[in-house]
């Protein structure tokens, strides 16, 4: 087998199972892969160890008769999972050096399923960001460029997930999305990424931005890929309060399943000045792909969708300002010694938060603090609610809801770093689903005339991820999206 | 009974609330599955969620919040079931999150009352306002190292009640009535242990004064004092600071005080400008906590009987005192002890020999009743032995001794001492008789109006009997003899 690289994961798993291909060639494919590709800089740490001996493992498990469900694929796992052994930093510098002695309930589910870990994948610092350019590593960079071939941007903040994914560097890549930082990130890099309902996933082990709307999901090439690997991601776990026993529908199968009948709404505010317009055509045109697949279309709408932002910029700094409180310097991770015990925590913080922290951490500090909680935390959550009754709403008519999962292409590295409020922008279409708590899917739809790829977004009722694969099979199927990014590893495209 | 201070200005009214901190009685954490046991050596009890290791996450401890529920039904108080935990934000070394999860806005247990019972049996309702769960903190030590702090982080983590009360209290003996009756309930109840020594009860007193019937004054916030002695001493303290004041003109500061153990005083810990802002918020990692009706009926109906029921029992069935009640059923184990003690037996007879004589030997030889040498069926056997006419009280008192020294039964010890007491009205009066023509001068001298010498007969005759004659037979015969003649 020449291209291992070429095969998405349920071929790969076909020909694993078939031995036409070894767990061992594949992890080692990849870390080739990898480090070809190392100037992306999607990787912050590659653990060619644990992979050869995991895919070693992996090939007996095959030979035996005891694959699981990912056995032999290899996984990138994006920085803010704690993984046993391996550096887990959040891609901070307050957590240099940081070695979880425990292993986040999603990896650990991954790995249970025979998944075979490459390395740890860049991201913005504590999932902040919506470029990967808040990294302490530096940003990673998208391997799709434009006409000028200026280093674009993957999104953030899984930014290294997809880049990885896209780039052929990784199989499938775990990210998580606070924001959009799962779904955003997979339409620039024209890969398919989830955000389940919250509580689908185990937060037991990731770092925590803000913990009402972290959920840790799957990053792949194909929609049927994402089915697998979301099947053996999502687990109810004790350790999280907040993880759901709702059983776990049949992802794998409802891929296939097509549209025919559903109900898919247009949600009317999904637009917003300055879109691109070939961001607009592109929704039409998944519109047009879901009706002729046999879906009736139907226009909603989402009245409160222009206050979701504001709300999300409270409620995020806030649960972040206390979430991060911890990195104190006290127990693990940097610590600056000072005078005394105040001058320590100022100085290690100081040191250890980037600037897009710190701003977040201050944000969230004010807006909980006395004389302001009513009229920022309290509102924010009032405002919540309505964004969470729109949907209620919404669902009462329609199976799922079509979006652009973005408003733009990827941007420049640089171009928008420096302008905190532009860059916020970049999740309006995605940050909704976070604070109603639904799941939602970014399949890659096509490309700018600049040749860029775009992302449509599927939203759907709470614990209903079948129905975002049925209508993402669909719209993956009539976009037949087979264009390959400029600095890919193999060099196919 | 008048519990107003008297200054130079004329009178003041004491206004005292306290907010108590008792550990709930648990095996793990209110959060962690790390063990809350007291007494292992530094950092032996912590969880990675204890020590907020990045990623993890807390899960509520359900038995913790039962602990409370029970608590709560001993305090007569309403039940939420729904209540909601909230992060109460600030940093400090032996607090690993950088937040305690406590409840703020909506606690697990609301309005209650706790009855207190003063030395002179009067009783008093104190309002309860709440009860919420929090996290204990763990401890600095900063005695361990020149340049360095120590931290501890055994206790981080552990369950802990805050009870407030209204400020209901009038007086330092009432506040520290209040300390005592609370801890009597949560010891019956199992729900804390109330060792206070341990830290496991601790209290702040919120003290302020004004003139009778006056506006509420300033108060002031004492922090975690743990004995009762430390309480009255603080409130004391701080009344008499803040009467000074007042009366030289000054204002008492809101403001947060330190108790000084070797002083006495009362110093300030931090003004209430540099209060923390502790941007509580709904813990995010939490769901709002539900218990069901059922539940709590459940705990309701497995519910030891109360202090307080026992106590009503004992004053209405038994016609005991109010105070020997309070006494008796301030522990759980005494009331067991008495009620076992005095079944069958003369039960105010009992009461008087368990706060008396049991109590006094205990205390001498600093022993409890947990390994008391006497066990309540010996005592009342004892009592039976008095009731019955079989020893007078006065032998009793040996015969209780040697029982505390050797741990034998009451009518083991009578027979084996020949103590049995002697109601042969031939035997008494022979001994009688001897005794007055043994002192023939003083039988004149009483006849002669010296009344008060008939204790020093009755005394002659029962030392010539070896105490063992009856002594209201010893009485009657006397005064016959002596009266009649």
């Amino acid at each position: 087998m020449s291209d291992l690289l070429g095969l998405n994961a349920v071929a790969a798993r076909d020909a694993l199972d078939k031995k036409a291909i070894s767990a061992v060639e594949l992890a080692t494919a990849y870390l080739g892969a990898a480090e070809a590709t190392a100037g992306l800089n999607n990787y912050v740490a590659l653990t060619a160890d644990h992979a050869l001996a995991m895919a070693a493992e992996s090939d007996k498990r095959i030979a035996s008769g005891e694959a699981g469900l990912l056995e032999g694929l290899p996984i990138g796992v994006k920085d803010l999972f704690c993984t046993k052994g391996v550096s887990s930093t959040a891609c901070s510098n307050i957590l240099k050096g940081f070695v979880p002695p425990y292993e986040s309930t999603v990896t650990a589910n991954l790995w249970a399923a025979g998944g075979v870990m490459l390395g740890k994948l860049n991201c913005d610092e504590f999932a902040m960001g919506s470029g990967n350019e808040t990294s302490a590593y530096g940003p990673a960079i998208n391997p799709w460029q434009g006409k000028d071939k200026v280093d674009l941007v993957p999104g953030g903040s899984s930014g290294g997930s997809a880049s990885a994914v896209a780039a052929r560097s990784a199989l499938l890549a775990t990210g998580t999305d606070t924001g959009g930082s799962i779904r955003q990130p997979a339409a620039f890099c024209g890969v398919v990424g989830l955000k389940p309902t919250y509580g689908r996933c185990s937060r037991w082990g990731i770092v925590a931005f803000a913990s009402s709307l972290d959920q840790a999901g799957p990053f792949t090439r194909t929609v049927a890929d994402n089915a697998l690997m979301m099947t053996a991601m999502a687990s109810h776990d004790a350790k999280d309060s907040t993880s759901t026993q709702t059983p776990l529908q049949d992802l794998i199968g409802a891929v296939g399943d097509g549209v025919k009948g559903m109900k898919i709404g247009v949600p009317k505010e999904y637009v917003m000045d300055g879109m691109d317009n070939e961001v607009v055509t592109l929704w039409e045109q998944g519109q047009a792909w879901l009706r002729d697949a046999g879906a009736e279309l139907i226009d909603v709408s989402l009245p409160h969708t222009k206050y979701a932002l504001p709300a999300y910029y409270i409620i995020a700094p806030a649960e972040a300002s206390s979430n991060l409180a911890r990195y104190d310097g006290v127990r693990y991770g940097m610590r600056v010694d000072a005078e005394t015990l105040d001058g320590m925590y100022e100085a290690t913080r100081a040191a250890g938060f980037g600037d897009e922290v710190q701003r977040r951490i201050m944000i969230g500090t004010y807006v909980l603090s006395a004389g302001y909680y009513d009229a920022y935390y309290l509102k924010a959550q009032k405002v919540r609610r309505l964004i969470k009754a729109d949907f209620d709403a919404a669902f009462q008519t329609v199976d799922a809801l079509l979006t652009p999962a973005t408003p733009s292409a990827a941007f420049p590295v640089g171009r928008k770093i420096d302008d905190p409020v532009t860059n916020f922008l970049n999740d309006v279409f995605t940050v909704p689903a976070n604070l109603a708590g639904l799941p939602g899917i970014s399949v890659p739809g096509g490309v700018t005339s600049d040749g860029l790829p775009l992302g449509l977004q599927v939203l759907g009722r709470p614990f209903d991820e079948a129905s975002l694969y049925r209508v993402a099979g669909v719209l993956e199927q009539a976009a037949g999206f087979t264009m390959t990014p400029a600095r890919m590893a193999g060099g196919a495209a | 009974m008048s519990d107003l201070v008297t200054g130079r200005t004329g009178d003041w009214e004491v206004v005292i609330g306290l907010e108590v901190h008792a550990q709930v009685s648990s095996k793990a954490k209110l959060f962690s599955g790390a063990s809350a046991s007291f007494g292992s050596a530094p950092n032996e009890n912590v969880s990675l969620v204890d020590a907020a290791m990045p990623g993890m996450l807390p899960v509520i401890n359900r038995e913790c919040v039962y602990q409370a529920i029970r608590t709560g039904l001993g305090l007569k108080a309403q039940i939420n079931l729904t209540s909601v935990f909230d992060r109460k934000n600030y940093f400090y070394a032996d607090l690993p999150q950088g937040y305690q999860i406590s409840q703020f806005k909506d606690p697990i247990v609301g309005e209650g009352s706790l009855r207190i019972v003063m030395a002179d049996g009067s009783t008093r309702d104190i309002g309860i306002e709440r009860l919420h769960l929090e996290q204990d903190a763990g401890k600095s030590m900063h005695d361990q190292h020149p340049t360095k702090s120590y931290i501890d982080l055994n206790r981080t983590g552990v369950a802990l009640m805050e009870i407030v009360s209204r400020p209901d209290m009038r007086s330092a003996a009432e506040a520290a009535a209040y300390v005592r009756k609370l801890r009597s309930i949560l010891r019956y109840l199992g729900t804390c242990d109330g060792n206070m020594e341990e830290g496991s009860l601790r209290a702040d007193v919120n003290v302020s004064v004004r003139r009778p019937g006056g506006p509420l004054g300033t108060r002031t916030e004492t922090k975690n004092l743990n004995s009762l002695r430390f309480i009255q001493l603080a409130i004391d303290h701080e009344v008499a600071r803040q009467i000074e004041i007042i009366e030289d003109g000054g204002t008492i500061d809101q403001e947060t005080r330190l108790f000084d153990t070797a002083t006495g005083a009362t110093r300030t810990m931090r003004s209430k400008e540099d209060a923390h802002d502790y941007r509580y918020f709904p813990d995010p990692d939490l769901l709002p906590m539900i218990v069901t009706q059922d539940e709590v009926d459940a705990l309701a109906s497995a519910l030891p009987e109360l202090p307080d029921d026992i106590r009503d029992r004992l004053m209405g069935e038994y016609g005991l005192s109010a105070y020997d009640a309070a006494v008796i059923t301030e522990e759980r184990d005494t009331a067991r002890y008495y009620e076992a003690a005095s079944d069958g037996r003369d039960r105010k007879l009992v009461a008087n020999w368990m706060t008396v004589e049991l109590f006094g030997a205990l205390n001498k030889s600093g022993k409890s009743l947990e390994n008391c040498p006497i066990t309540p069926e010996k005592l009342g056997e004892l009592v039976g032995l008095i009731s019955d006419g079989t020893i007078s009280g006065r032998i009793a008192k040996d015969v209780f001794a040697d029982m505390f020294e050797t741990g034998k039964g009451a009518a083991a010890i009578v027979d084996e001492k020949g103590l049995k007491q002697v109601s042969d009205s031939g035997a008494i009066e022979t001994l009688i008789d001897q005794v007055l023509a043994a002192n023939q001068d003083k039988v004149d001298d009483y006849r002669g109006g010296k009344d008060k010498l008939f204790g020093f007969f009755v005394g002659q005759v029962m030392k010539e009997s070896g105490g063992q004659a009856n002594p209201g037979m010893v009485n009657q015969i006397l005064r016959s003899k002596l009266d009649g003649a």
